[in-house]
């Protein structure tokens, strides 16, 4: 038998098996539970297809029919080696180990970027308090024109638009700013800082210009229901934001590309919490911080205790984490 | 210069390589992309509004501007389709979109895996510093200057873009055994047919008369060179089909 011959004979002994396979891949590409005997079918396909391949590859170099291979081959060997698909146990551990080890880890960072911002407060309430005129470059003229005629901004806040609209809106500004001080700490940490100083900065010139004012009470006492969780959210943000810029200054792995992969699939884990916590300091700020019926204490209470849920879920004792489970998983 | 690759390693020991693709896939996928969530976000305001409000928009009169329901109904699933069509579909289509579908490519892992969810999730954050200072220059640059044409977000998900065209069903429905037709050839005549009509003239002729020749030992050249474009294409089809010409 001539080498064409034997060729021909191959592809003639392999080319209806070949037609099934993409319809083969398809469904098991669908399905998600598959029993015993399909996934024994799928590697017998994978290892029939791994040498179909080889024998293409050997006599059909470049060609259309081993390219087709190829895709069906990657394409299989995606399927067989695809995670198992349990959402509730990823869930699970998520919130209960992973992103509690995160926090464990970030926790000089969180020290860090806390302090900076307490001190940038600081700085904008002493630099407002010496030159009142500096308020014009943080504020906006109708803000100035409003608190000096003894008004604040978030009177009347319900009358222009309902709760749920200012909620949506806040929430998707403050998850907006809290991914943004994540990210920018891809240029060296730099961009982290930056957010978190001037967000810092105008903080305490507003305190600064309303006390100038006498409305620094009223400031306070919109601020105090939300304002614990989302600051410290913000603050958690940025401490992700530095430990991706520490990666790409001090990498932990061989490459600045490893570091920086590996700090960013780390500390986004966390970043999905700040968002939820974001959600419920958007309806707080929408529903409760702008409605003067709420005294002070309802908004003490809120606050802190919308603090405390948020401790118990970073470090994982709201979702089940047990006191034995600490100690943060060293990896191998 | 060739185009870069990643090896996905098999147990079999049989491994494949995949092509990266460059910035010119990713800018007509990218394109594509947001062509089609531009227009479904758009044409979901408009019938949104006018079932709504029974006009284009609430915001004239003397209502308040931020009404509730159009702001739910409307503003706020309108926005979930802008926003929501990288992350969401790439989840749904494992690593693909509809514009990297018709681009040929495809989101893949550093192994060549399909990427899970909080990769996809965590690639699409880091739009907010490739898409810096506008149309996406930061990601461009990156994409242009890395080894493996990537973007920021790419490099903190650990995610490539590959060439992934599927090419499987029509690839194998051609390579039904012709007698005395050696498999290469006919997968050239299948490759020549396909592209005839985007060829040249002189290119299409030059190529079918090598073609034919090389596999039909009963036409002299002379023969071929007094052939039509016609006359070779239909000799091609004849070699592929011998029964229909029969």
């Amino acid at each position: 038998m001539s080498a064409e011959t034997g060729l021909q004979a191959w592809l003639a002994s392999r080319i209806e098996s070949w037609r099934q396979v993409t319809p083969k891949l398809d469904a098991l590409e669908r399905s998600r539970n598959h029993t015993a005997a399909e996934a024994t079918q799928a590697i017998e396909l994978y290892r029939s297809l791994g040498r179909d391949l080889s024998i293409a590859r050997r006599i059909l170099p470049a060609s259309r029919v081993t390219r087709a291979l190829e895709h069906s081959y990657t394409k299989l060997h995606a399927i067989i080696y695809r995670k198992p698909h349990d959402f509730r146990a990823r869930l699970r551990i998520l919130f209960r180990e992973e992103i509690p080890d995160v926090v464990h880890e970030l926790r000089t960072a969180i020290f860090w970027v806390t302090l900076l911002f307490v001190l940038s407060a600081g700085a904008g309430w002493w630099l407002v308090s010496s030159y009142p005129e500096l308020i014009s470059l943080l504020a906006s003229e109708e803000m100035i024109n409003g608190v000096e005629r003894g008004k604040l901004w978030t009177e009347g806040m319900l009358n222009v638009a309902p709760s749920s609209v200012i909620s949506i809106g806040i929430l998707s500004n403050n998850i907006a700013v809290s991914l943004m001080a994540f990210c920018v700490g891809v240029f060296f940490g730099l961009g982290t800082f930056y957010i978190v100083s001037t967000n810092g900065l105008m903080l305490g010139a507003m305190f600064a210009f309303t006390h100038q004012h006498g409305l620094s009470g009223e400031l306070l006492k919109f601020v105090t229901a939300h304002g614990v969780v989302e600051l410290s959210v913000i603050c958690l943000a940025a401490a992700a934001g530095v430990m991706l810029g520490e990666s790409l200054i001090r990498p932990t792995h061989p490459t600045r590309r490893e570091s920086f992969q590996h700090a960013a699939g780390k500390t986004s884990r966390l970043l999905l919490l700040c968002a939820l916590l974001l959600v419920g300091c958007g309806f707080i700020e929408g529903y409760l911080s702008p409605n003067p019926d709420f005294p002070m204490i309802s908004r003490v209470i809120v606050g802190f205790g919308y603090g405390i849920v948020m401790l118990g879920a970073l470090t994982g004792h709201l979702f089940g984490r047990s006191r034995q489970n600490r100690a943060p998983v060293s990896e191998a | 210069m060739a185009a870069p690759q990643v090896t996905l390693q098999s147990i079999t020991g049989v491994d494949v390589e995949l092509r990266i693709a460059g910035a010119g896939s990713r800018s007509y996928a990218f394109i594509i992309d947001w062509h089609i969530r531009f227009v479904v976000a758009f044409a979901w305001l408009i019938v949104a509004s006018l079932l709504y409000a029974g006009r284009l928009s609430v915001f004239d009169g003397g209502e308040s501007p931020w009404d509730r329901g159009y702001v739910v109904w409307v503003l706020l699933p309108m926005s979930v389709i802008y926003f929501g069509y990288h992350p969401i579909l790439e989840m749904l289509m494992r690593g693909s979109t509809p514009g990297k579908r018709m681009a040929g490519v495809r989101i893949v892992t550093r192994t060549g895996d399909i990427p899970g969810p909080g990769a996809l999730l965590l690639r699409n954050v880091f739009r907010l510093i490739d898409s810096m200072p506008f149309v996406y220059l930061v990601g461009l640059v990156a994409v242009v200057f890395t080894e493996q044409h990537v973007r920021i977000g790419d490099l903190a998900a650990g995610t490539l873009l590959i060439i992934d065209r599927d090419e499987s069903e029509r690839s194998f429905a051609r390579i039904a055994p012709t007698r005395g037709l050696d498999p290469q050839a006919a997968d050239l005549i299948h490759e020549l047919l396909e592209r005839w009509n985007d060829l040249d003239e002189n290119t299409r002729v030059q190529l079918a008369r090598t073609l034919i020749a090389r596999v039909d030992k009963t036409v002299t050249t002379e023969e071929l060179a007094r052939w039509t474009p016609h006359a070779l294409r239909t000799r091609m089809k004849q070699l592929l089909n011998p029964e229909s010409a029969a």
